[in-house]
């Protein structure tokens, strides 16, 4: 273990501060003083809560030093994409609408963490309004990916993932409406889980698309991201989406072989549109699990193709009636001088929404008018049924999914901000996931030839996370390779 | 041409849960301005409904006694338009699967029954409330009313005249009042109605061009609202124009309609499932356990009064027009009164006390069992019927029993026969006129001289005793 606790997993850290080896005061300072070397490059923190972090932290050795429980996260420094309402600090989905808005609640996510006795660093960068795959869209700031500072860290939740690879926190929670967690986990070499939807309470995470978006962890391994779910997860009465079903010990289910597992490759994802070099090294992860007793199988997921279209159309839609509450009439951004409501409204939307959430207002505001109604968002949705149908008919033959996270790795900047059609590709393998309501996790699977980290997604049953990070597990402890860490400071 | 109109009602009540319909927030709005918010029913950020359940219920009862359908798996949808007293700019309301569907609702107008048309009954959440009194150019929001639980009832195009839309409101209200669901106070916007209204000629089986009446305050301004609106469209139409389909407001000062919105601007909501809420399952066992909590509905109840205690339609109509008021009789009954005189005292002086005062029957101090009890004096003697009023009036005041206030007046009857003799010959010799009359054979000289014996006895004198002993002393000397 590397002297400098920011190098430390969650789990390390916990058990370090748990054991007292090290004060949970000692890690957070280790963790500061690391943003305070890397941010300035990187820019995954659009706000770093030194002092407040400090005294949580100071909180937790003194329950220790009391010989009080601390919670399975005493003492992990964790960052928060800018969308989870904090009553600290500001609130505003990198969006210029609701620059200085501040929560007057915590998301219920926020409250498990900080009863678990993590740790808050801060809140992290994101494509505004969580739409974008790249970060770019952030009216805050451009984060670079930690692998390469030409490259974007993925999106939308960028910040927390280059955050993570930058080991600018332990870990990070962020969400993932169509690939926002999986694909820049994949981008920056993290593991990203997009938990089943219902699984993890939604409250207090501002919405993009309600009945896509669900909030997970990005972390720097299978065991952490196992650690984080434990604490995440479970039924919350404020959020009525969210699923009364036993939640586990997802720990325990961790184990380092594939014995009696199978493996469903889905044939669909395996097309020119993939990489040579990215399908490679999907290949070579494969083979890693086949030597772990892994069996493998072909699936089919006929209804891929139309994942994108799909999505775009209910996520849009949804979005134009979540983002009509920012009016400038109760908080946020407020255009001046307006003579009546209706200017009001026009020039606060104007001024305050960035192009790509102007774009998908109007997307989603034109799918549902009259008229249009049948021919887009109810063929959608019947659509969207035949997509989950593909997964549950493929989970007849195999206990998870594996694929690709993305058809290729970290982009560079500027590269796809002039074609949005070109950057929602991004999220070709990833989409469908959200569509079909059920878990994925990427976790890295090698360096490419570019010396960008290869992401590998696998995907699971409803509320089978376990069985995701046992696979997840067992291949990270036998891939034989060592990336090592991006060298940013 | 004969022309006939085409009434369609929109009735939208607060249901009285304790609790908003998505949050926890007191309904009471009429609380200093914005005190009954949180984040939820200010449409903050990250915020997410959860159903009340008790509005659920309340929906589901009032959707049982107007006779609907009670859907086995419904679903709430995002409503959009844009607007300040809007917290979200969406209303979670329910378009296309209402919790309750395909009733109807028995009116009566002119002693003709009739049976009105219950499209659906759905659950949905109020708006805030916009405020421009303020001054200085500035408007102001009072979310206290944003998120409490909303019915909106629609009723089919069975509704013929103003008359029949008056006594579909009250036969609505009176039902939802029975339930308990509503206060269905138009006055204080606990009721809205709108009325859409069409003329064709009488015979014909398509509807004519509609408008849509709404910022009525009361029943009566509906009933003038709809009036005034089939005799502008009847001019229209006979002079050969073309009714324009419009919103029009009721302006009660000037008692005319007036056109807020043509159907060009007319909105579109682009209603879609509410992905935040689950779908709504009532199952045959939730339906059957709210069905067990309904009350005797109006109707039955006029019906069981006639029967069970022989009154005549119109007391049963009277008594029953409120669930109070008809408790109230049934209780002054079960503690021993004769039905039709209970009635009578209902009402007739009891309501007119409780009117005068303005005093709900629920906050009346007179308990049934002493309006019974004074019924009882009157039967047994002790005081007369004339007395009685004074008693009650005395015991609504003071809440004080019949028998007290009777003591301390001295109110108790006199029936003592040498007493009352004494004062009927006093009578006599100072009322030699009438007297002299009745014995020169104009019997009704007599109620002359009783009402002096009732007058010299402050009222007290038995009137039977007194009329029999006044003839004996007459007819004696």
């Amino acid at each position: 273990m590397s002297a400098e606790s920011y190098a430390w997993t969650a789990h390390e850290i916990r058990d370090a501060v748990t054991s007292g080896a090290v004060s949970a005061r000692a890690v957070a300072e280790s963790y500061l003083a690391r943003i305070e070397a890397c941010d300035q490059k990187v820019q995954a923190y659009v706000d770093v809560w030194a002092e407040s972090a400090l005294a949580q932290a100071d909180a937790v050795d003194a329950r220790l030093a009391r010989g009080e429980d601390v919670g399975p996260l005493a003492g992990v420094p964790v960052g928060l994409k800018d969308l989870f309402c904090t009553k600290q600090g500001f609130t505003t989905c990198c969006s210029k609408i609701l620059k200085g808005y501040r929560s007057p609640f915590d998301a219920t996510v926020v409250e498990r963490l900080a009863d678990a006795g993590a740790v808050f660093l801060g809140k992290l960068n994101m494509d505004e309004f969580a739409m974008g795959s790249s970060t770019e869209n952030s009216a805050v700031q451009v984060t670079r990916n930690p692998w390469n500072l030409a490259c974007v860290p993925g999106g939308s939740s960028g910040g927390s993932a280059a955050a993570v690879a930058a080991d600018e926190c332990a870990f990070a929670l962020g969400s993932d409406t169509g690939g926002s967690i999986r694909q820049p986990a994949a981008c920056c070499g993290c593991v990203g889980l997009k938990p089943t939807y219902g699984r993890v309470s939604r409250y207090g995470l501002v919405a993009f698309a309600s009945s896509l978006d669900q909030v997970g962890p990005l972390t720097k391994d299978v065991e952490d991201c196992a650690l984080a779910m434990n604490v995440l997860s479970g039924r919350d009465e404020r959020d009525s989406t969210s699923a009364d079903l036993p939640v586990g010990d997802f720990t325990a289910a961790l184990r380092p072989d594939a014995k009696g597992l199978r493996i469903g490759l889905p044939k669909e994802y395996f097309t020119d549109a993939l990489g040579a070099d990215m399908r490679e090294k999907i290949e070579a992860a494969v083979s890693a699990l086949e030597g772990q007793g892994a069996e493998v199988v072909e699936v089919s997921l006929p209804h891929t193709e139309y994942a994108v279209a799909v999505y775009y159309i209910i996520c849009t839609a949804e979005a134009s009636a979540n983002l009509a509450r920012f009016d400038g009439v109760r908080y946020g951004h407020r255009a001046a001088a307006a003579a009546d409501v209706e200017e009001l409204y026009r020039r606060t939307k104007t001024e305050g929404f960035g192009p790509e959430v102007q774009r998908r207002i109007l997307l989603g505001t034109y799918v549902l008018s009259s008229g249009y109604y049948d021919a887009y968002y109810s063929k959608a949705q019947r659509v969207r049924s035949l997509i989950r149908k593909d997964f549950l008919d493929a989970f007849e033959q195999c206990d998870v999914i594996v694929g690709p996270t993305s058809p290729t790795p970290a982009f560079r900047l500027g590269e796809k901000t002039a074609d949005p059609l070109e950057m929602y590709l991004s999220d070709i393998y990833t989409i469908s996931i959200n569509l079909a309501g059920i878990p994925a996790m990427s976790m890295p699977c090698g360096l490419t030839e570019s010396g960008l980290p290869a992401g590998l997604q696998i995907m699971g049953k409803p509320f089978d996370e376990a069985t995701i990070l046992r696979v997840g597990y067992a291949y990270e402890q036998n891939r034989g390779l060592d990336m090592g860490r991006p060298a940013v400071a | 041409m004969e022309y006939e109109a085409v009434i369609g009602m929109e009735v939208h009540v607060e249901l009285n849960t304790d609790s908003k319909v998505f949050c926890g927030c007191s309904t009471d709005f009429d609380a200093p301005p914005n005190t009954n918010v949180c984040p939820v029913c200010l449409g903050m950020p990250g915020v997410l409904p959860v159903i009340n359940r008790m509005a659920v219920e309340y929906s589901v009862a009032a959707g049982l006694a107007l006779g609907c359908t009670i859907s086995r798996w419904s679903k709430m949808d995002r409503k959009n338009y844009f607007y300040p007293d809007l917290a979200k700019n969406y209303q979670i309301s329910q378009y296309d699967l209402p919790l309750t569907y395909d009733g109807s609702l028995e009116i009566e107008v002119d002693g003709v029954r009739k049976r009105i048309g219950i499209t659906r009954a759905h659950l949905e959440e109020d708006t805030a409330r916009n405020t421009h009194s303020l001054g200085g150019g500035v408007s102001g929001v009072d979310f206290n009313r944003s998120g409490v639980a909303l019915l909106e009832i629609v009723s089919e195009p069975d509704i013929r005249s103003a008359a029949e839309a008056f006594a579909y409101l009250t036969a609505l209200k009176q039902i939802l009042q029975y339930l308990g669901v509503s206060d269905c106070n138009m006055e204080e916007g606990s009721l809205r109605a709108e009325a859409n209204i069409s003329l064709r000629p009488v015979g014909a089986t398509e509807f004519g061009t509609k408008t849509e009446v709404k910022n009525v305050a009361s029943f009566s301004g509906t009933q003038r609202a709809i009036e005034y609106e089939i005799a502008r469209q009847r001019a229209i139409l006979e002079e050969g124009g073309a009714v324009l389909q419009e919103t029009r407001g009721w302006d009660a000062d000037r008692g005319v309609t007036v056109s807020q919105r043509s159907k060009e601007s007319a909105h579109d909501y682009r209603y879609f499932p509410e992905p935040d809420l689950v779908p709504l399952a009532v199952d045959e066992a939730w339906e059957a356990t709210i069905r067990e909590t309904l009350p005797e509905l109006p109707q039955a109840r006029r019906d069981r009064f006639m029967e069970q205690y022989g009154l005549p339609a119109y007391d049963t109509g009277v008594l029953t027009a409120d669930r109070a008021m008809a408790d109230y009789f049934e209780a002054v009954v079960e503690a021993g009164a004769e039905p039709k005189q209970a009635g009578n005292w209902v009402m007739g002086d009891l309501q007119k006390l409780l009117a005068d005062g303005d005093v709900p029957i629920g906050e009346c101090r007179v308990e049934p069992d002493g309006l019974a009890a004074m019924i009882g004096l009157i039967d047994k003697g002790v005081i007369s019927g004339k007395i009685a009023k004074d008693v009650l009036a005395e015991m609504f005041a003071t809440g004080k029993a019949p028998g007290t206030v009777v003591e301390q007046r001295g109110l108790v009857q006199i029936s003592d026969a040498d007493e009352l003799a004494e004062v009927a010959r006093a009578v006599i010799e100072a009322n030699p006129g009438p007297a002299g009359d009745y014995r020169g054979g104009k019997k009704n000289a007599l109620g002359f001289l009783v009402g002096q014996m009732m007058k010299a006895t402050k009222g007290k004198a038995n009137p039977k005793l007194a009329n029999e002993l006044l003839q004996h002393e007459l007819e004696k000397g």
